[in-house]
């Protein structure tokens, strides 16, 4: 499911017109992104929460020739899977 | 700080001029659709941001850390999530 499919069952379900439906998913996915971007934290409960955590830098190898390369520090975020999905997935 | 459902409704109160209830539900709607497509087994791709991926995990052998006693982990099903490349370069 996409971003275009997930705005189109939304506005089936919500009676919602279709601008308003993308605003409403834009606008979610947006204000977690801005969070995480300033370092702060997510959590949507039932659903999922994020932190950003931070990788030093570190010498690692391509895979493919072996060759040494320096990887420079990185921030990620690092998704954990919410109560209700876990037990949703898993059935 | 730490964001939650309740902020971003808000938000999106105030950038769409939804009621609050209306907003609440919408939210909730949008919520009940990711977490019913996931339990489907199918994957939820939002561009920009990134990629919900649904993962079947196998059977394998583990230890309790606790006591180190050998158990069998039965095979299951687990929700991963892949960042995307513009998320990851707004992040750093």
């Amino acid at each position: 499911m996409n971003k275009l499919e997930l705005v189109q069952a939304l506005k089936d379900s919500n009676g919602l017109s279709k601008p308003e439906a993308e605003k409403v998913v834009n606008i979610f996915f947006n204000e977690m992104a801005n969070a995480l971007a300033k370092g702060d934290r997510v959590e949507i409960r039932g659903l999922c929460s994020f932190f950003v955590k931070e990788y030093k830098s570190y010498t690692g190898r391509n895979p493919k020739t072996g060759e040494k390369v320096k990887i420079a520090p990185k921030k990620l975020p690092f998704f954990k899977a919410g109560k209700e999905l876990k037990e949703r997935v898993d059935r | 700080m730490s964001l939650t459902k309740a902020q971003i409704v808000e938000n999106i109160q105030d950038q769409t001029g939804l009621t609050k209830i209306k907003a609440t539900e919408t939210v909730e709607t949008l919520l009940e659709i990711i977490k019913a497509s996931l339990s489907t087994g199918e994957n939820v791709l939002v561009s920009g941001f990134g990629k919900f991926c649904v993962k079947d995990k196998k059977q394998r052998k583990g230890r309790n850390p606790a006591t180190g006693d050998e158990m069998m982990l039965d095979e299951r099903r687990v929700v991963t999530f892949k960042c995307s490349g513009k998320l990851r370069d707004k992040i750093n």
